[in-house]
């Protein structure tokens, strides 16, 4: 039911999965994700949704490999069906026209950006996107947030491309320049959320993350997702996935990522012995 | 049918059900209990007085014909007990393992004023098992095809009764379930030691054969909303049956430290997720060597067997109340107990310490006495001063209960709900909003299986009457 129309590494270890979810695809808004099971023993993967095509009935997802279930997953083909996929879940991003935006995407955080980014120029923001990763090959979907920003800046760890530095240092040269922010928007590993946070609240800047927390239903069932958001209890799962980032406990939100990290480590060194070779005989070595 | 002439061996003991011994079972997610062989059964029919006025019908909440099952068990004809079951109750195999019978039709047995009341539930398990096992193909009394549609939202214990239900008066029924298995509570929150998930795929499988069409991975107040069932998708009536899936927490210091589980997230992981495969299932599961389950009921009895059987070595129920409040069956409480659960009653949580990891460490806690009744007629617990202790643990799990999932509430316009969140139905199942029916724990909060049912079968002949008629009563 759920067809894997095209599957391709775009950076090293991130793939671009193309699915056929025509209702999917009819309903997602952008902020919303969905959550994929790979096969039948599979867990649930949240995972955000970069792209679609309501005709065709697609939606394009983004996933880093970083454990088993997503290791497992890039080894699958196109043509082959994935055991499940349920969404659109979470609560849509509140477009609107304020001014100017300032959306940052860092690594794989890039992917849920797109669909937010093309929908704030859509309501008449100037849009300028900041897109920051370790090195210049690890940049994804360049092209489409060229295409859904205003303007567009580059950073990388190791300067070899755009800012050396952080997208912080990008986001306070803008500050520095004068040019009135009416609204960042911060998706990417926690800690860049959390850094960005700590520059825009000094500036008074409202700031809206979207949070990658461990979920298992994706409805508010379990509170696996649950996080600080000024000192109350919130799912992200049906709460967000966006907070206000100001209100965002981060060093919770980056413990309990690692909650399993112990059993993380248990499935890899498994998969690994049982597919000597990497999944698909190295393929995409 | 044979008119037999019945004479009850009233003095024969209560035939016990064999089980598990506790060591081995505390080790594996077999069931406990192993059922009744046919003599077992046939001996305890005959318990049975066969009570010209049945309090034990009263008794129950979909009002099973129970005197008619045990006869015809006692006389043999299992198949005919089965029917018997079928008529009143859509999923007997369930209920004969998870109704609280002592507090229903068992409670109110004539036999249990001076000896012990007939084992209703398990002569029920018997019934349905021996069914089951013979392979008979069920036959369905279906009426002609009405040409309505009707949507059934969630696959649990009253969705799946009332989408029977609708499906055998001719409508088109669909199911719509949030999560990749239907079933609700029964596969996601009921362990397989208490409920092997066979006996649920069976019941849904048996839906489809009755034409039930069951959407899995279908989030309704996401994917689609009520309004739109309606409006778009052609719909004439739709059921909400979407339980109680909120899980709450205590709010006290430390819930949000890794290790701290909902009972819903701990139980599903191990259930539904098969964690207790883990690494040959995904989805892992932490247990550590020590848990805390904090709460009384058969959703803490379940979350702590549960532990054990992941390998914990130590599992603690902390409870604020006295054994005599504890809101799980006896028959749970028994179990867990024989297993080795440590209780730790008039004691409740006042945090949950962690170390600088972020890890759970310990449990402190206060201990209690009772006081006055509160409102729910039970006496109230009152913190001891100065009695805080607290002890190590790996894990804790919170299964104080859940309220409603606020989804389908939220996008439905026109649909009033009370100060909880719960739908406001009648006992019927309307709603303020024409067409829409709700029943089960999103009405009344979260109750049992069985009530759930009851609401799902009066719900489906309301809608009967609804899809006929076109009536709708004001529920206020």
């Amino acid at each position: 039911m759920y067809r894997i129309v095209d599957i391709r590494e775009i950076s090293p270890k991130v793939q671009r999965m193309v699915v056929e979810a025509p209702l999917i695809a009819r309903k997602h808004r952008p902020g919303q994700f969905v959550i994929v099971i790979n096969t039948e023993k599979g867990e649930r993967i949240p995972l955000t949704v970069a792209d679609k095509d309501v005709d065709k009935g697609h939606i394009v997802l983004i996933f880093q490999e970083v454990g088993k279930s997503t290791t497992e997953m890039a080894c699958r083909k196109a043509g082959e069906e994935l055991f499940d996929v349920v969404g659109p879940l979470g609560k849509p991003t509140h477009i609107e026209k304020v001014g100017t935006v300032v959306c940052i995407g860092g690594g794989v955080g890039t992917a849920p950006m797109h669909p937010i980014t093309r929908a704030m120029k859509e309501a008449g923001n100037e849009v300028i996107t900041i897109l920051g990763a370790r090195n210049k090959d690890l940049f994804t979907m360049e092209e489409e947030m060229t295409a859904a920003s205003t303007e567009i800046r580059f950073t990388t760890d190791d300067g070899s491309r755009g800012r050396h530095g952080f997208v912080t240092d990008e986001l306070q040269s803008i500050i520095d320049s004068g040019k009135k922010i009416d609204l960042v928007i911060a998706i990417g590993p926690a800690i860049m959320m959390k850094v960005v946070c700590n520059l825009t609240k000094k500036y008074n800047l409202p700031t809206v993350v979207s949070l990658n927390s461990i979920m298992v239903d994706g409805t508010g069932m379990c509170g696996a997702c649950r996080v600080s958001i000024g000192g109350e209890t919130k799912f992200v799962c049906v709460d967000g996935p966006e907070f206000d980032g100001h209100l965002v406990d981060f060093d919770q939100l980056m413990k309990r990522q690692q909650m399993y990290r112990t059993e993380e480590g248990i499935a890899m060194e498994k998969y690994k012995e049982e597919h000597p070779g990497g999944c698909c005989g190295g393929h995409h070595d | 049918m044979t008119e037999k002439k019945w004479i009850p061996q009233p003095k024969t003991p209560r035939t016990p059900i064999p089980e598990q011994a506790p060591e081995v079972r505390a080790r594996n997610f077999d069931e406990v209990a192993l059922g009744y062989t046919p003599a077992m059964a046939v001996e305890e029919a005959y318990r049975c007085l066969q009570c010209k006025n049945p309090l034990c019908v009263a008794g129950c909440p979909v009002g099973i014909n129970i005197p008619k099952f045990i006869r015809a068990i006692g006389e043999k004809r299992f198949e005919d007990a089965y029917m018997a079951l079928k008529e009143d109750n859509a999923l007997p195999a369930v209920c004969g393992r998870v109704c609280p019978q002592e507090d229903q039709c068992e409670a109110v047995c004539i036999m249990g004023k001076k000896f012990k009341p007939v084992a209703i539930g398990r002569l029920e398990r018997f019934a349905a098992d021996t069914f089951i096992q013979s392979r008979h193909e069920e036959v369905f009394q279906m009426e002609p095809s009405t040409g309505k549609k009707v949507a059934v939202v969630g696959a649990g214990p009253s969705g799946l009764t009332c989408a029977g239900e609708l499906a055998k008066k001719g409508h088109d029924v669909t199911i719509f379930e949030a999560l990749h298995k239907a079933g609700g509570v029964l596969v996601y929150g009921i362990p397989e030691f208490r409920l092997p998930k066979k006996i649920v795929e069976l019941e849904v499988e048996n839906l489809r054969k009755m034409g039930v069409k069951i959407h899995t991975s279908y989030v309704i107040g996401k994917l689609f909303t009520v309004d739109e069932l309606m409006e778009e998708e052609g719909f004439d009536a739709v059921y909400i049956a979407t339980g109680a899936g909120l899980p709450y927490f205590m709010k006290i210091p430390g819930e949000n430290l890794n290790g701290v589980y909902s009972a819903n997230e701990f139980l599903t992981r191990s259930n539904l997720m098969r964690a207790f495969d883990f690494p040959e299932a995904d989805t892992p599961i932490h247990v550590g060597k020590r848990a805390a389950v904090v709460g009384g009921g058969n959703v803490a009895m379940d979350s702590a067997r549960t532990a054990l059987r992941l390998g914990c070595e130590e599992v603690y129920i902390v409870y604020r109340r006295s054994e005599a409040e504890l809101p799980a069956r006896i028959e749970e409480v028994h179990h867990a107990k024989e297993e080795g659960i440590n209780f730790q009653l008039l004691t409740n949580p006042i945090s949950i310490k962690g170390d600088d990891k972020g890890w759970v460490k310990a449990l402190e806690c206060i201990r209690m006495e009772l006081g006055e009744p509160d409102a729910s007629g039970r006496r109230r617990p009152i913190p001891i001063e100065g009695s805080e202790f607290e002890f190590p643990v790996d894990i804790v799990v919170m299964a104080i209960g859940q309220g409603p999932n606020p989804l389908v509430q939220e996008t439905t316009k026109g649909m009033d709900t009370n100060r909880w969140g719960n739908i406001k139905a009648n006992d019927d199942g309307y709603t303020t909003k024409k067409g829409v029916f709700a029943g089960g724990d999103i009405v009344t909060g979260a109750a049992t299986v069985i009530l759930a049912m009851g609401a799902g079968k009066k719900a489906a002949a309301a809608m009967d009457n609804y899809l006929k008629t076109g009536e709708w009563p004001s529920i206020d």
